[in-house]
């Protein structure tokens, strides 16, 4: 059973990367992205990979594309085809996927347990994390404990991409009060605005479910924040920017942009102060299991903060220069 | 006996499930223009997840499991018709035309040729 749900994932995904190749619309494009980043997710749940399916369900699928849609209200919706095909891209493509295919030969094979990676932290991860960290959920223990500095590393690079999204798309004079865009077609209509309404809440629930919930299930600082920042954008869409901005005023969500890394990093210095080693989590409680869910918990929240406010920005910077 | 039941049963709304699913795949493929496909489309999203959620839900007993997945149907009963409805007013902002029979030539619904 497992097999064929894998072929039938697996040739779906070979389709899709097809049919992206062939389409000339970029909104096709970025609607199949869409299909693709969803059997992806799938492939993941077969996997058992709970966590990375839920990230790539809520990042891939849902906040890409409404980003993607955004840029492409800035830019043309067809692909610029050249009158001319040039050889040289292609032989290097093809050169660079066989050397890549060469080099993949000598990894170990798939799943195998006696694999380099699965014999060198992985074994005290799996059998040491409960007793250690108390954390049911092994991919968080390993996300915002052990390897919390590369987390670290992940919500600066987030932040970072977001900072400079916003320099290169920020205009000079802004104009807070300007007539509404005329992308915002959707707006006005009651079937909409009533369904958004009654199902905003929830999202801004579900979001914190998952935040919280990370450490029993599946789930975190990057998913819970990127569903939060989907029920806001939702609200822009349907309601339009003005009432957008104010539940997430604009400068608030570019202020949380930075403010989560300072929330993550301080975290770590704040145990360097204590004189104990960068996010080392021991200071936070007298008993260390105990301070080590603390210290978890800090991080995540500045993941959710860093990560909600990019995205939410990353929105408005998008939709104001279509204006 | 009592499992059995439910098996059957179960498999049953789950083979209903996957016909509406079917039926609206094929409508989506075969109905004229974005209108018609919306249609044929929400065949899958109500009734199809509706037969597979619920043959879904007896197999799964009375666990969590169940109140998830009854969350998880009322979300769909309620935010896929309203995404239809988005897609059909965002086609029909960007005058997509929907196709007409030609004038006379329907079935007397809409006899005097007017455009619906």
């Amino acid at each position: 059973m497992g097999l064929f749900i894998n072929i039938v994932l697996l040739t779906m995904l070979a389709v899709v990367t097809v049919a992206i190749i062939r389409q000339r619309s970029l909104l096709g494009v970025v609607i199949l992205g869409a299909i693709y980043s969803f059997l992806m997710a799938s492939v993941m749940m077969v996997l058992h990979a709970v966590d990375v399916a839920m990230t790539e369900a809520s990042v891939g699928a849902g906040i890409s594309t409404v980003l993607l849609l955004a840029v492409l209200h800035l830019v043309k919706t067809r692909e610029y085809v050249p009158k001319k095909h040039n050889v040289g891209p292609l032989i290097l493509s093809v050169a660079v996927g066989a050397g890549l295919i060469w080099g993949a030969m000598d990894l170990p094979a798939f799943g195998d347990a006696a694999a380099p990676i699965h014999q060198h932290v992985a074994p005290r991860y799996i059998t040491q994390s409960m007793t250690e960290t108390g954390v049911p959920n092994l991919v968080t223990a390993v996300l915002a404990d052990y390897r919390s500095f590369d987390t670290l590393g992940e919500t600066a690079v987030v932040f970072i991409a977001g900072i400079g999204v916003m320099l290169l798309l920020r205009r000079k004079q802004q104009s807070p009060s300007g007539p509404e865009a005329a992308q915002d077609i959707l707006r006005g209509d009651v079937i909409l605005q009533v369904a958004t309404k009654l199902i905003f809440p929830f999202i801004l629930l579900f979001a914190l479910y998952v935040q919280l919930h990370g450490d029993y299930g599946p789930g975190g600082g990057f998913q819970a924040g990127v569903i939060a920042a989907a029920g806001v954008i939702l609200v822009a869409i349907v309601f339009g920017q003005r009432v957008a901005k104010r539940i997430a005023p604009q400068g608030v969500v570019e202020r949380m942009v930075p403010l989560g890394v300072l929330i993550f990093a301080g975290t770590g210095l704040v145990s360097l102060f204590a004189g104990r080693n960068f996010l080392d989590y021991v200071v936070f409680a007298a008993d260390p299991v105990y301070a080590r869910q603390v210290g978890i918990l800090m991080v995540e929240a500045g993941v959710l903060v860093t990560v909600s406010g990019t995205m939410i920005a990353l929105f408005y910077a998008f939709v104001d220069r279509g204006r | 006996m009592m499992s059995t039941a439910i098996d059957v049963l179960s498999g049953i709304l789950i083979i209903a499930g996957s016909f509406f699913v079917l039926v609206g795949v094929i409508g989506l493929l075969r109905l004229p223009d974005i209108y018609t496909r919306l249609h044929g489309a929400s065949v899958t999203d109500t009734a199809g997840a509706l037969f597979l959620i619920l043959g879904m839900m007896l197999q799964s007993g009375w666990t969590l499991v169940t109140l998830k997945l009854l969350i998880i149907l009322a979300i769909f009963l309620f935010t896929l018709p309203v995404a239809a409805h988005a897609l059909a007013r965002a086609a029909l902002h960007e005058r997509v035309e929907p196709e007409l029979a030609p004038d006379g030539a329907a079935d007397g619904t809409d006899g005097d040729g007017e455009k619906v």
